[in-house]
C-alpha cells in the first residue's frame, strides 16, 4: 500500500475522481497552474486541463454560486477555499442556495467545498478557524473531517460522489505532518461511518480532525498511570456515527467530548447532549468538553497554545473524570 | 427577428394573464387563502414577459420574485402558481417554499431565493455548465435596482465576465427598493454604467414597451449565444405597487405614480394593437373573457387541494 501525506492523499482522491467522471472539476483561487496556496491541486492542470482545473477572481460568493449553478446541471465541482476562513464570504450561497435546494424544489446539488482549516501554525484570526459548527447548523449539508491520510482520500472520494453539498474541513496542520498507508486507486470511506482510532477502557474521548493526534498524544501519556483512552475519531459530523459513540460510552460510562472550535455552541455540545439523552444510565461521571476557547484564533505561539485545547488539558481532565 | 403579428397577439394575451393571475391572487391573499407575501409585478409586466419570450427551447431562466410573466412563457401553468402561493401538497415545492421561489431543471426553470443577487453567479455557473457541453443556449436571470447593490450581483457580473459564459441579465430599473428611491441607492444615472464597468456588453430599454424589450433581449441572448460572453440590459419602469401586498406604497409621491400610470405597459400595447389593427375589441374582449374563465377555475381546484401531510415536514432535506 502506498505511503502518501494527508495533503498527497485528497488530490489522489480528487484526481481519481476526476479521472472516473467527466462532471467533476475543480475551481477555486489558483488553484491552476500554481497548485492551490498550499499545492492540493498542483499538478491536476496538466493532465486535465484548465476547463477542469479553473482559475477564479476573488469572488467566493461568485465561484461558490457558479459551482451551484453547475452542480444543478449535473456537474460535480469541487471548490477550494484558500483558506477555509474565507468561506464565511459565501456563507449565504452555502447555507441558504446549496443547503436548501433539493429541500425547497427537489434539485440536487452534487457540490464539495473544501478547504484549509484549523489552527497551530501561527496563522492568526483569519487563517486557523474551524468553522464547523455554522454549517452543522443548516440542514441539507454534510459536514466532513478527516484525520488520517487514508481517510482524506477516502472520505473526499465520498464527499465528491454524494448527491448533496458537502464541507470538507482538511486541516492545514496535518497536510505534511501526516503520513500513512493510503489504499491506490478506488478507495471510499462511507459517510457517517466513525473510526476506532485507539481501543481503551475507561474513558471514551469522541474527537475528529486534527484533535485525533492531540488525544493519541495524550492517550500515550495517560497509559502509565492506568488511565486507557478510547479514542472515537467521528470522521464526519453531518452525519455522524451515534452507534459507534453510544456503544463506546456503554462500555466505558465516562466521556470527554474534544474539538478544535470553540467552545459554546460548539459541535461537543450537541455529541455531549445526545449521550446524556441516550446512554444516561451507563455513564458514570459528567460528560467533559475540552475545546478552543471562546475567543478569536490568537497569532502569537504562546496565546495560541492557550487558546487551542493540548495534550495536558485531556490528560489532567481525564485524570479528573478517572477519579470521579 | 422581427416580432410577428401572432406574436404580437401571444404578447399581449401573456401580459393580461400575467396580471389577471396577480389580480385572483389579490383577493385570494386578502381572504387569507395566500398564507404568505405577495409580490405583484403591476406595471413591470412587459419587462419580465418580453425578456422571457426572446427564450429558446434549451435555454435557463432563473426568475426573481416580480417575474411571474417570465415563468409563464416558460411554461409554468397558472394552477402551479395557485398552488404554490395556497402552500398546498400538490404545488410545485409541495409546500415547503413561498410565491415564485419555484424551479424545475427538466423545464429548465431555477429556484430564487430571498437574497437578491445571489441568482446571477447561480445562473452564470449554469452558463458555465452551457459552454462546457458547447450548448449554443443562454442563463437569463433578472435582478431590481434594490438587488444591483449587492455584493453577489457584482460578483456574478465579474465571474460572467472573468468565465465568458452566456448569462443574460435583465436588470429591473423600477424606481425603489421597498421604500427606498433609487436616488438613496446610488449617484450614477442609471445602472448600464455597472455592466460597462466589467467590460459587459449592455443596452438599456423602456421596461414598459413589450416590443422594445423583446426586441433587446432576443439581440442580447442572440449574442450570448454566438459568443459565450454575457450580456446586460437595464429595463426602466415602475413598481406600481408597494413592495409587497401589505405595503401601501404610501411613501411614493403621488406625481410619480402618475406620471408611471400613463405608461402602463398593457393598456398602451392594446391601443397599439387596436390602432394597428393586429387585435379588434372583440379579440381583446375574447383574449380576457377567456383568462378569467381560466383562472375561475383554475382557482377553485387550488383552493379544494389538500395542504401538505405535517408527517412529510422531514422528507427531502437530503437528496
Amino acid at each position: 500500500m502506498p505511503v502518501m501525506t494527508y495533503l498527497e492523499a485528497i488530490k489522489d482522491g480528487i484526481r481519481h475522481e476526476m479521472r472516473r467522471d467527466p462532471n467533476v472539476f475543480v475551481i477555486g483561487e489558483d488553484v491552476g497552474g500554481y497548485g492551490g496556496a498550499f499545492k492540493v491541486t498542483q499538478g491536476l492542470i496538466d493532465e486535465f486541463g484548465e476547463d477542469r482545473v479553473m482559475d477564479t477572481p476573488l469572488a467566493e460568493t461568485g465561484f461558490v454560486g457558479a459551482a451551484i449553478g453547475a452542480a444543478y446541471m449535473g456537474f460535480r465541482p469541487v471548490v477550494e477555499m484558500q483558506f477555509i476562513d474565507f468561506i464565511a464570504c459565501a456563507f449565504n450561497q452555502i447555507t441558504n442556495m446549496a443547503a436548501k435546494s433539493h429541500y425547497r424544489w427537489g434539485q440536487q446539488c452534487p457540490l464539495v467545498i473544501r478547504g484549509p482549516s484549523g489552527g497551530g501554525v501561527s496563522g492568526g484570526p483569519y487563517h486557523s478557524q474551524s468553522p464547523e459548527s455554522y454549517f452543522v447548523h443548516t440542514a441539507g449539508l454534510k459536514v466532513v473531517m478527516p484525520a488520517t491520510a487514508a481517510d482524506a482520500k477516502g472520505l473526499i472520494i465520498a464527499s465528491i460522489r454524494d448527491n448533496n453539498p458537502v464541507i470538507y474541513l482538511e486541516h492545514k496542520f496535518l497536510y505534511r505532518r501526516v503520513k500513512d498507508d493510503v489504499p491506490g486507486g478506488e478507495f471510499v470511506v462511507p459517510l457517517g461511518k466513525a473510526r476506532l482510532a485507539r481501543e481503551g477502557r475507561h474513558i471514551s474521548v469522541i474527537t475528529w480532525g486534527a484533535m485525533v493526534h492531540t488525544a493519541l498524544d495524550a492517550a500515550g501519556q495517560l497509559e502509565k498511570d492506568g488511565v486507557s483512552l478510547e479514542i472515537i475519531d467521528l470522521r464526519s459530523l453531518v452525519p455522524w456515527d451515534k452507534e459507534m459513540v453510544l456503544a463506546s460510552v456503554k462500555k466505558t460510562g465516562k466521556v470527554i467530548v474534544l474539538h478544535e472550535a470553540p467552545h459554546t455552541g460548539g459541535f461537543g455540545g450537541e455529541v455531549s447532549s445526545y449521550i446524556t439523552e441516550h446512554a444516561f444510565s451507563w455513564l458514570d461521571g459528567p460528560v467533559r468538553r475540552i475545546s478552543a476557547l471562546d475567543t478569536p484564533a490568537p497569532y502569537s505561539p504562546p496565546l495560541e497554545q492557550a487558546y487551542l485545547p493540548q495534550a495536558h488539558d485531556i490528560v489532567r481532565v481525564s485524570r479528573e473524570l478517572a477519579a470521579f | 427577428m422581427a416580432i410577428s403579428k401572432q406574436e404580437k397577439k401571444e404578447l399581449y394575451r401573456l401580459m393580461a394573464l400575467n396580471r389577471a393571475i396577480e389580480e385572483r391572487l389579490t383577493i385570494l391573499y386578502r381572504q387569507g387563502k395566500v398564507v404568505g407575501g405577495l409580490y405583484r409585478s403591476l406595471g413591470q409586466e412587459a419587462t419580465s414577459v418580453g425578456a422571457a419570450y426572446a427564450l429558446r427551447d434549451g435555454d435557463y431562466i432563473g426568475a426573481m420574485i416580480r417575474n411571474l410573466g417570465s415563468l409563464i412563457v416558460r411554461g409554468v401553468k397558472p394552477r402551479e402558481v395557485m398552488l404554490q402561493y395556497m402552500a398546498r401538497k400538490e404545488g410545485p415545492t409541495g409546500g415547503r417554499d413561498c410565491n415564485l421561489h419555484m424551479g424545475d431543471m427538466s423545464r429548465g426553470i431555477v429556484a430564487c431565493i430571498s437574497m437578491l443577487g445571489d441568482l446571477i453567479p447561480v445562473m452564470a455557473g449554469v452558463g458555465l455548465a452551457l459552454k462546457k457541453r458547447n450548448q449554443r443556449n443562454v442563463a437569463m436571470t433578472f435582478i431590481g435596482d434594490g438587488g444591483a447593490s449587492t455584493g453577489a450581483f457584482h460578483e456574478g457580473l465579474i465571474m460572467a465576465a472573468a468565465m465568458e459564459v452566456p448569462l443574460v441579465l435583465i436588470v429591473e430599473n423600477n424606481g425603489y427598493a421597498y421604500s427606498t428611491p433609487t436616488s438613496k441607492q446610488f449617484k450614477t444615472k442609471d445602472l448600464l454604467v455597472r455592466a460597462q464597468a466589467y467590460g459587459i456588453e449592455a443596452a438599456q430599454v423602456d421596461g414598459n414597451d413589450i416590443e422594445a424589450v423583446v426586441e433587446t433581449a432576443r439581440a442580447g441572448c442572440e449574442y450570448a449565444r454566438k459568443t459565450w460572453k454575457p450580456y446586460y440590459i437595464e429595463a426602466m419602469t415602475f413598481r406600481m405597487k408597494g413592495h409587497a401586498e401589505h405595503d401601501d406604497a404610501s411613501y411614493v409621491p403621488k406625481s410619480l405614480m402618475d406620471k408611471w400610470r400613463v405608461k402602463d405597459p398593457i393598456i398602451n400595447y392594446e391601443k397599439k394593437l387596436l390602432k394597428a389593427k393586429v387585435l379588434t375589441q372583440a379579440e381583446v374582449d375574447a383574449i380576457h373573457k377567456e383568462i378569467q374563465s381560466a383562472l375561475d377555475l383554475e382557482v377553485d381546484a387550488a383552493l379544494n387541494s389538500s395542504f401538505p401531510d405535517p408527517a412529510a415536514v422531514g422528507d427531502r432535506v437530503y437528496a
